[in-house]
């Protein structure tokens, strides 16, 4: 399968649940999708492609959190990027760390620094900050100022 | 010399406490024992628990959750011991002490008694550390900061010796 | 025998990225559940990366892990590179791989010598650390460090390589060749060796690609991913090389995938070496500024894949970058390797997916001692696994790997 193929699978697939598609570079596409459609996106880039999850990226952006889940084509060399963006109030996700061992740790990560709540999760826990972490003090946020 | 300190002259017993640190120091450290720089010679080795240690050697910043557990494990240590800072992070915290993870200088809450500055320090700086630091003790100038009163203490990097 | 223990190993083995508290519970010899826990080098690098600009990330992400310090870098400028669009000129792309497969034998022998004093070998400890000295040597008369070496820049390297050292570094990495097929003679074909890792904390294919295992943990499994041939970046695409890959994926597996590699990086650093000699030009496009984007940029580290994603608004910090180390998605496969195997075999399980720590690194800190926990120590660890050495050595008549007595003109 090429690359041509790969994206229109995708979009006939996920149809109107995709926001916008954006053709960075041979290696690098981007496609923005609505939150609702993160597990089934997921499972499509396992299933349909063995897609081998990287990481996910979340930042806090002026419009709202965006998340970014990065999936690694190996064989056909590129990587696509899953573009999520979350509601300041509502930051909220279904988790797919029950179809994906891989994403168990990253969304813990991304719950504990950046406050992402994942439904779902098997054992949303603190993985890197200190047991005596304040509650609702999150790192990766661009409000977040260092209390010591 | 008393006695005490005597044996702290001889061949050392060195325990490795690596707080949060990019390793290269504790590769440097393992680097001054293996067979190019061979520490061993001098009987200088390496234990796997800080109970039988004559030297610890601290190496990188150390975070909240580290912090917490170096504190508790400097407590099991036999006296007398001393304390070397190996690199730039012991000293200041590098690039690393804006950091929300970020604690407190280790020498706010541990006794260096000596700081080997740079990122990583060489083999042969260390070597060099530990012979300032055994002349130190034979002439009397050095003294253990753990055998010192704590009300004495300095509270800056600056005032303990740096090598 | 049902009686629960729990054996804490950590938090401490300093010779790996992420310091890790693991808690093995045990049954017996039997390792029945494995709870790993993170955080003690946390220090908050993607926030404080924000804060730098492009050119200073690149010093911070060098200190992530000292035995990776061409992989985060070279991966961090090839994300600042994707997201402006920066050229890189040729020549630079060639010291870039030159550098990063120097990493790779030094760090490779790091592991093996670390391996071997794990399972009550010191001689290998010794001589693989000794061999790792010349290959610092070769990458100081490079970059001018040991370690942390300074090379990347978004853009282009540092440091171009003298034209006059080039048959100075050939010669040097040649003389590697005799020890490393000493290494894998002593490795390979020796029973007692094979013994203690064969069939012991395997990984399956299918377990490997469910975790997102990477590097030597993924190919050991028969996962056949390499970022330098997959993903074409720095020189690769104008290499001939091999990506080694085994089928069982136990301890034996991943050691001799390592081993392997380290010919193959030779044979790498050689053909750039070639090049840099045929060619001359600049090493560094200069620019000036990195245009707004965002960019994603990977290079195949020692342990595996390292991500780096760069976000630019188009002035000179980065607004935000993620960082992804190849052991955090290698240390979740522990969870399937250690379960079901013996006490005395988890520290080289453990060890296998080279977080490479050893027992002197670390120490048995007693967070949450309650009855009915019995508390082992590292050195009980080491203890127990050497013991299980000797056994084998007395019940097989088997010797150690002998090294044989081996002169350098």
């Amino acid at each position: 399968m090429d690359k041509f193929d790969i994206i229109t699978t995708i979009q006939r697939q996920l149809g109107d649940r995709i926001l916008a598609v954006q053709r960075k570079s041979d290696q690098r596409i981007y496609i923005e999708i609505t939150p609702q459609s993160v597990q089934e996106a997921s499972r499509l880039m396992l299933d349909e492609f063995a897609a081998r999850l990287q990481i996910a990226t979340g930042v806090d952006t002026s419009n709202g959190y965006e998340v970014m889940y990065h999936w690694a084509l190996d064989n056909e060399g590129f990587v696509i990027t899953l573009r999520v963006l979350l509601d300041h109030a509502s930051a909220e996700l279904d988790s797919i760390a029950l179809m994906c061992p891989a994403a168990e740790w990253i969304e813990r990560e991304m719950w504990e620094l950046l406050g992402i709540e994942f439904n779902g999760h098997p054992d949303l826990r603190h993985l890197l900050l200190a047991d005596d972490w304040p509650e609702g003090n999150y790192p990766m946020r661009h409000n977040h100022e260092v209390t010591t | 010399m008393n006695r005490t300190i005597n044996a702290l002259t001889r061949s050392l017993n060195v325990f490795h406490l690596a707080g949060s640190a990019c390793n290269n120091c504790d590769i440097e450290i393992l680097d001054a024992l293996t067979p190019r720089y061979d520490l061993e010679r001098f009987g200088i080795t390496l234990v796997g628990s800080i109970r039988h240690a004559d030297v610890l050697l601290v190496s990188g910043v150390f975070n909240r959750k580290a912090a917490i557990r170096a504190m508790e494990l400097l407590e099991q240590a036999p006296k007398p011991y001393l304390v070397l800072g190996i690199g730039g992070c012991p000293c200041t915290g590098l690039m690393f002490r804006n950091s929300y993870n970020w604690d407190r200088p280790p020498s706010d809450y541990m006794n260096i008694d000596a700081f080997v500055p740079g990122c990583p320090p060489k083999p042969e700086a260390i070597i060099s550390a530990v012979v300032k630091v055994v002349e130190g003790l034979r002439s009397g100038a050095l003294v253990p900061r753990c055998l010192q009163d704590a009300t004495e203490l300095a509270e800056t990097p600056e005032a303990a010796g740096t090598v | 025998m049902n009686k629960r223990t729990i054996v804490p190993i950590g938090p401490y083995h300093a010779l790996q990225e992420e310091p890790e508290f693991f808690k093995l519970h045990v049954e017996g010899e039997k390792v029945v559940h494995l709870d790993i826990e993170l955080g003690y080098n946390h220090r908050g690098i993607e926030k404080l990366s924000e804060s730098k600009t492009f050119e200073e990330t690149i010093f911070l992400v060098e200190r992530i892990c000292g035995i990776c310090s061409t992989s985060h870098p070279l991966a961090c400028v090839q994300a600042v590179e994707d997201a402006g669009e920066i050229p890189v000129p040729e020549r630079a792309l060639f010291i870039r791989s030159a550098v990063g497969e120097l990493e790779r034998i030094h760090s490779h022998l790091l592991w093996l010598g670390l391996a071997g004093h794990f399972i009550g070998f010191n001689t290998i400890w010794m001589w693989a650390w000794r061999f790792r000295e010349d290959v610092l040597n070769i990458l100081e008369l490079i970059t001018g460090n040991r370690n942390h070496y300074g090379m990347m820049k978004p853009g282009g390297v540092r440091r171009d390589i003298n034209k006059t050292d080039i048959p100075a570094i050939s010669k040097l990495l040649d003389s590697l060749q005799d020890p490393i097929k000493l290494f894998r003679d002593a490795v390979v074909q020796d029973p007692l060796i094979h013994a203690r890792t064969k069939g012991i904390g395997i990984l399956t294919r299918e377990k490997a690609q469910d975790y997102g295992a990477l590097g030597p943990t993924a190919r050991a499994s028969g996962y056949d991913i390499d970022v330098r041939r997959d993903h074409p970046h720095a020189a690769y695409p104008m290499l001939d090389f091999d990506v080694i890959t085994c089928e069982k994926g136990d301890v034996f597996d991943k050691a001799v995938v390592r081993i392997l590699e380290m010919f193959e990086s030779i044979r790498i650093i050689q053909q750039c070496l070639t090049q840099l000699e045929k060619s001359g030009g600049p090493v560094d496009s200069n620019p000036k500024t990195v245009p707004a984007g965002e960019g994603i940029g990977f290079y195949e580290a020692p342990r595996g894949e390292v991500f780096h994603y760069v976000r630019s608004d188009g002035s000179n910090r980065p607004i935000r970058h993620k960082v992804r180390a190849p052991s955090f998605m290698n240390v979740p496969t522990n969870r399937e390797t250690v379960l079901g195997a013996t006490v005395a075999d988890a520290t080289i399980i453990l060890a296998a997916v080279d977080p490479c720590y050893c027992c002197t690194e670390r120490m048995a800190v007693a967070v949450g001692h309650h009855d009915g926990e019995r508390l082992l120590n590292a050195r009980d660890l080491m203890r127990l696994s050497c013991e299980k050495t000797d056994r084998l050595m007395a019940e097989t008549g088997l010797r150690g790997p002998s090294l044989p007595d081996f002169q350098r003109e």
